[in-house]
């Protein structure tokens, strides 16, 4: 189904956000584009970085752009934002919370943080609130491994967190 | 502009003795900060200005010192007295307590033992377990200043390197140095940087992996924040080596203050002409770029690392070619990780023998190991290779917490296995951990004690694996699934003897038949498990019990008659399901348990049992 097609009440970001856009536009006239498409694919991954920077996720009309300005193809693009788990295509919650399941949170507990942030927010890993105001996800080690289980929302980190402090944590985001 | 060896060591001289200032230095790594670091600094400075101390003692914002299970650390070094005091776990109250210890008078501070860790400059004392190289900065200068670096001799060996030493030279001095590729798989690094070295090209490239994916490592994050120049400087030296102009440091997206503290690093460089053009005088040219990545394990191994850099999906190739030969933009390229670079301008500096004096015959210098799990002083500790696990575990890991039994310490992340107890004696190096079925890798070291279940662990590794595998070829992408379903019907207490011998085969046929480093170590840690601890296997299989109390399935709660009927179980189970009058035993309703051991966590008087 093209966009046209779809009757939902999406937006195109790129419409709905001019200041975004040029941001963006001006980021990619700074880059050292020319008419070699293998070397212009180079600059992809830092402009997708980039591009998730301003608009907070990579909807197709964002993917699109960054296509047509590097002269490579949708596919190739959303080829490389579907390979890395950094990139999303959704939007993300207010509130963006990580639980480390690195091997030394895992040993101390990690797993049943995630099951009850799970159970009290009734999301599944990798998926945002219907309110928009969290997501949940796991990350891989913040290095922080002494103070195992760690909870990251939105870059700050909790500490030797446990079932019982989700709750807490929760309430905090406000 | 540093333009000359000459000016280099005048710039040291006007800098002075760095031992000879009074400073505190304060931990400032990505977990020091998380611990609450910056209120710490935040409070001392304002002491220092109170007291009119300012100028006589240097607050230096370092990087990681290691001492993870104290953070936030300062450590105190007082010039007249040659006094060096680390005091762990200081809040911002204790800062006016701080400066006076400098007179002498140590009050209501957690002081950590000074013998923990020596820098590389200072005589090897018996009984210091730690010996610094690749961390040799780390925690005792400012990364975001040149001037700390070069006080630290910085910048001396590229200096050496590209005035008085060949190219040839170079690649010879690192390779009668023995080092080993510190990323994990152990590869003579002055083979791999020969190898580029005698490929004819006009264009080559040294990258920096900096992709550090390994759960439960941070030695590469800890140089990149504590010590970056320490990294550039041994790129440029590799970059003369080898004959190449351009160096790429490929980090992950996920590391802000390493990158940012790079940027700051590589500027700096520029702008006094250690990269560039001319490099001090000698007509070499060498410059760095940053690239990132955007989260895929996968990604650390070269080939699909390369692929990374060139805007594509980070896939594997086949080797041969190596990259050495056909590698980035196809040209001659040398993939380093950040660890193994870390010790190159040491050996430039102090020669190939003074190295080799180190560790083991066959793996020389010494290794980072992130120590963590269930161990007392969870850290980043450096030591010789060759020092027996029992040293790093009980002697500066200080033993198990809260005094439970050792049970199995896992190595190499999920590339590498669990070893046990009966073989802690053996000295650690590349070989005798793959002769232990397990192996080096970055150096993760997770300790676990006797409530860890061996089985679920592997599953662990394996559900990592599961994610992570780019889906390239198909023993890694169909054959670690099936493992993993193996050991989760393991788990659920599904498994029969047959399902053991299917793990074995299968694990084996992928690791002979996968495309890369990532699929052909995958099964390890179910082969090594598998072999160490047979006797959990059969529990779970024969006796359909998890001795651990892990595995969910596998175990039920009862409350006994130790029970006083407190009722703080029932408040707390999540799904309802204890009942009982005030003052009388409890009960569970076996049919609407979840098994989440809330009620087992919580009891005060021991009176729920896991079976």
């Amino acid at each position: 189904m093209s966009c046209a097609a779809c009757d939902s009440k999406c937006v195109n970001v790129i419409e709905k956000f001019p200041d975004k856009t040029a941001a963006l536009t001006a980021y990619m006239a700074s880059l050292p584009i020319g008419p070699d498409r293998n070397l212009n694919r180079g600059l992809l991954i830092q402009s997708l970085h980039k591009a998730q920077g301003i608009f907070g996720y990579l909807p197709e009309e964002v993917q699109r752009f960054v296509a047509e300005k590097l002269g490579l193809h949708l596919s190739e693009v959303y080829g490389v934002i579907s390979f890395y788990s950094f990139f999303t295509t959704k939007p993300l919650g207010k509130y963006q919370i990580s639980v480390c399941t690195g091997t030394a949170c895992f040993v101390r507990g990690a797993g049943k943080v995630l099951d009850e942030f799970k159970r009290y927010l009734t999301v599944e890993e990798g998926e945002t609130t219907e309110d928009g105001k969290f997501s949940l996800g796991a990350l891989r080690c913040v290095g922080a491994c002494s103070l195992a289980p760690v909870v990251m929302v939105n870059g700050r980190v909790y500490g030797n967190v446990t079932a019982k402090k989700v709750a807490e944590i929760l309430s905090e985001c406000n | 502009m540093i333009d000359t060896p000459e000016r280099l060591t005048q710039y040291a001289a006007l800098l002075g003795d760095p031992a000879a200032k009074n400073k505190i230095l304060v931990s400032m790594g990505t977990c020091g900060i998380a611990a609450g670091t910056t209120p710490v600094l935040d409070s001392l400075r304002a002491a220092l200005e109170t007291r009119g101390l300012a100028n006589s003692i240097r607050l230096v914002e370092v990087g990681c010192m290691g001492l993870c299970h104290s953070e936030p650390t300062i450590e105190l070094h007082n010039a007249e007295t040659g006094q060096q005091v680390i005091f762990g776990n200081v809040t911002p109250e204790q800062a006016g307590a701080v400066l006076d210890a400098f007179s002498g008078e140590i009050k209501g501070l957690d002081t950590i033992s000074r013998g923990w860790y020596y820098p590389e400059e200072e005589e090897n004392v018996n009984g210091v377990p730690q010996a610094r190289i690749a961390l040799r900065n780390c925690g005792r200068i400012n990364p975001e200043k040149l001037e700390d670096y070069i006080a630290s001799k910085g910048y001396q060996a590229l200096a050496k390197a590209v005035t008085k030493m060949t190219p040839q030279d170079v690649v010879q001095e690192i390779m009668a140095s023995g080092l080993r590729g510190r990323g994990g798989g152990g590869f003579p690094t002055g083979v791999k940087w020969s190898f580029a070295a005698r490929e004819k090209n006009d264009s080559k490239y040294v990258i920096c992996n900096a992709d550090e994916g390994d759960p439960g490592a941070f030695m590469d994050r800890a140089v990149l924040e504590g010590d970056p120049h320490s990294v550039l400087e041994a790129m440029a030296i590799a970059g003369y080596a080898i004959g190449s102009g351009n160096g790429v440091i490929y980090i992950r997206a996920e590391y802000p203050l390493a990158i940012q503290r790079l940027q700051i690093a590589i500027e700096q460089a520029k702008h006094e002409g250690l990269l560039g053009e001319n490099i001090f005088g000698s007509g070499f040219a060498f410059d760095i770029e940053l690239k990132y990545g955007a989260g895929a394990f996968v990604c650390g191994e070269e080939t699909a690392l390369i692929h990374s850099i060139e805007g594509m999906r980070g896939e594997p190739t086949f080797k041969p070619p190596f990259p050495a030969v056909e590698g980035l933009w196809k040209k001659p390229t040398i993939v380093n990780n950040v660890e193994t670079f870390a010790n190159v301008a040491a050996i430039i500096r102090k020669g190939a023998d003074w190295f080799t004096s180190l560790g083991t015959e066959k793996s020389p210098g010494t290794k980072v190991f992130a120590l963590a799990g269930k161990v007392k002083k969870v850290g980043l500790v450096e030591v010789p290779m060759g020092t027996p696990l029992r040293d790093i575990i009980f002697g500066i890991g200080q033993g198990i917490r809260e005094d439970k039994e050792f049970k199995a310490v896992q190595t190499g992340g999920p590339s590498g296995g669990c070893i046990r107890a009966n073989k802690l004696d053996t000295p650690i190096d590349y070989d005798s951990l793959i002769a232990l079925g397990s192996m080096m890798g970055s150096g993760g070291m997770i300790v676990m004690d006797e409530d860890d279940c061996m089985v679920n662990v592997a599953r662990f590794f394996l559900e990592f694996t599961l994610d992570e595998s780019c889906g390239k070829c198909t023993p890694c992408r169909v054959g670690n699934k099936r493992l993993f379903e193996m050991l989760t019907e393991i788990t659920q207490g599904k498994g029969t003897p047959e399902t053991l011998d299917k793990l074995r085969n299968l694990g084996q046929t992928i690791k002979d038949t996968a495309l890369c480093g990532l699929g052909q170590t995958s099964p390890n840690p179910v082969l090594s498990t598998l072999i160490q601890f047979p006797e959990e296997y059969e529990a779970h299989i024969v006796d359909k019990r998890c001795p651990a109390g892990v595995c969910s399935r596998l175990i039920t709660y009862t409350i006994t008659d130790a029970c006083v009927g407190c009722t703080l179980c029932a408040r707390n189970c999540p799904v309802g399901c204890i009942s009982g009058e005030r003052k009388q035993k409890h009960v569970i309703d076996q049919s609407k348990c979840i098994r989440c051991g809330v009620c087992y966590d919580t009891c005060k008087f021991h009176a729920i049992a896991k079976n």
